[in-house]
């Protein structure tokens, strides 16, 4: 091996090691480090369980809506010529572009107790700021792009002649979409669910805006971290992020096990 | 019976890709649409199939009017150039597909299916995915799909396009016996001349969207109905408002009042064929097509003066502008 190839491997696993690795690691150590008891107890508080399952709510909610409205954004953006295409394409990227923050702003202002939609809904006893349909909303926003991202450069590679035979020999749109489109874009939809997942459970500032962090009502875990964290609770704070990058790698490693390998 | 296409028009744009365009396919007929690309051959086998929907005109399938029906109602099986194989599926669902959709019950369908790989000669293929087959291989197997659901007629859009020159030559006379036992009225898009007279009873000649002569391959060579169909059927020479084919041109060592004088520039031999490139006194160039052996006897060499006879010449009444 020569030099430069070492230096080049040395330069990004050193590179990993230290921003990634190292850190989450600490983590990891920091959290069993008073055994797991001490662990036990912080994961079992109803506290951190409501954060959990809020989670877990939310996540599923925004992923399915966000699958579902991507994949049908990407059929509308690949296969179709309308007025607009380009301005719809750019608006798809607007959660990327703009600040979490700004995002948990606007929905406050759209939706806060003093607007208008606010105050139709509230007379109407639906409660949006505040409370879980918000965080849904927020979480939603911001981990809309992925699936739509991931599918649409796919869905062009594929074409449109394995949907055009199907056709002839009989199948219907819904049949072509089941049976042909949807296994060929198959690869694109799962990691598009793997990034929208990812940003569903991780999604701190939109969230923390909308959420009006209530301890046990609307404290999704990563605003648990936080709380626990402000509260000088380090095992719970630890705690609770580690059951956050759990999650994470357990859906990374679910959907690399039920996709199955490429045979072509 | 068969297919008949009346009087049909599309247009993409400002490009008129079929112009009034009326066509017949005899039922159990052979029949290739040929021409140059662009010359809506394609377009018009598309809109047979209804994967495109013509601005005018109409579209019988066995005396049924299909003008406005989708595809899955038109009983036809389409291959397309690039196979269009469903890549997630093996060879076996790729060719049960449309049994499937139709709800056949599976002792049907699994027998249906072998049926028909051996009759493409992919028995023992069936479990394979299409990236594990080559391309003719594939194209089989995109012909037995189609088959499967035993449609009224066989489309095929450049079916050999994409393979090899020893692989289309071994499937152009695989798929002539296949018709010859199976009957389907079959239409073959092609742009290669030598694949429609090798392939096809009968020869739709088009051009910018118009069928410029329909005959048998022998009909078309001999008989040309223009400049257009002489010169893309067949090779030619052209002598100002005059066409001879190369091998009507006779090679004599000595003048006999019907000859013209000429030159030898190159000769290009060919196997059994050699190419004989001249020029005539008038300074016009053409070029003869001999046999080996009367190369030899007559000893020709670069630099040769001889005396060419010309046969059967055709004039036709326009100019073309622009013969292939």
């Amino acid at each position: 091996m020569t030099a430069s190839r070492i230096t080049l491997r040395t330069l990004a696993l050193g590179y990993l090691a230290l921003l990634l690795v190292l850190p989450v690691s600490m983590v990891f150590v920091r959290t069993f480090s008073n055994g797991l008891g001490a662990v036990w107890e912080a994961v079992t508080r109803p506290e951190a369980l409501h954060a959990l399952w809020l989670t877990l709510l939310v996540a599923v909610i925004a992923v399915t809506a966000n699958t579902v409205f991507g994949i049908v954004c990407a059929l509308v953006l690949v296969r179709h010529e309308f007025r607009g295409k380009a301005l719809l394409n750019a608006v798809l990227d607007l959660p990327l572009a703009v600040s979490p923050v700004v995002v948990g702003l606007a929905l406050l202002i759209i939706y806060g107790r003093t607007s208008l939609v606010g105050g139709w809904l509230a007379e109407a006893g639906i409660r949006i700021v505040f409370s879980t349909p918000g965080i849904i909303l927020a979480t939603i926003f911001v981990s809309l792009p992925f699936v739509v991202r991931e599918v649409v450069p796919v869905l062009r590679e594929i074409g449109t002649e394995q949907e055009q035979a199907a056709s002839t020999l009989g199948a219907s749109a819904f049949q072509t979409f089941r049976l042909v489109t949807l296994p060929a874009i198959r690869s694109g939809v799962a990691y598009g669910i793997v990034l929208t997942t990812a940003r569903a459970i991780g999604e701190f500032g939109a969230v923390s805006l909308v959420s009006g962090k209530l301890a046990g009502r609307t404290e999704t875990l990563t605003i648990y971290v936080e709380d626990r964290f402000q509260s000088f609770d380090l095992v719970g704070c630890y705690t609770a992020a580690v059951v956050l990058a759990v999650i994470a790698v357990a859906t990374l490693l679910l959907t690399n096990l039920t996709s199955p390998k490429e045979e072509y | 019976m068969g297919i008949t296409a009346r009087n049909v028009s599309k247009r993409y744009g400002d490009f008129v890709a079929l112009d009034d365009v009326s066509v017949e396919a005899p039922t159990g007929s052979l029949t290739a649409l040929l021409g140059p690309s662009g010359s809506g051959k394609s377009t018009l086998l598309r809109a047979i199939a209804g994967l495109e929907r013509p601005d005018s005109g109409q579209i019988f399938i066995s005396d049924e009017e299909k003008t406005n029906m989708p595809p899955q109602k038109r009983e036809v099986g389409f291959v397309f150039q690039h196979y269009a194989a469903f890549k997630h599926m093996t060879v076996f669902d790729n060719v049960a597909f449309g049994l499937k959709i139709r709800k056949h019950p599976r002792g049907a369908i699994d027998k249906k299916v072998h049926e028909l790989l051996e009759l493409v000669q992919l028995d023992g293929f069936s479990h394979r995915y299409p990236t594990q087959l080559s391309g003719g291989q594939r194209q089989r197997m995109a012909l037995a799909r189609a088959l499967a659901v035993e449609p009224e007629v066989l489309l095929l859009d450049e079916p050999f396009g994409a393979l090899d020159a020893r692989v289309r030559q071994e499937l152009r006379a695989w798929l002539r016996r296949l018709h010859d036992d199976i009957h389907v009225t079959t239409i073959l898009v092609t742009h290669d001349q030598e694949e429609a007279m090798e392939v096809a009873d009968r020869i739709v000649l088009m051009n910018h969207g118009k069928i410029e002569q329909v005959g048998g391959p022998q009909d078309l060579y001999e008989h040309p109905a223009n400049e257009f169909v002489m010169s893309f059927i067949g090779p030619v020479n052209r002598l100002g408002n005059t066409y001879v084919r190369p091998h009507d041109i006779e090679i004599k060592l000595s003048p006999n009042g019907t000859t013209s004088e000429a030159t030898v520039d190159h000769l290009v031999y060919l196997g059994f064929e050699v190419r004989v490139e001249l020029t005539l006194k008038d300074g016009q160039s053409l070029w003869a097509q001999v046999t080996r052996e009367d190369a030899r006897h007559l000893e020709l060499e670069r630099g040769k003066h001889i005396h060419v006879k010309i046969d059967r010449t055709k004039v036709f009444g326009e100019i073309v502008e622009s013969p292939v």
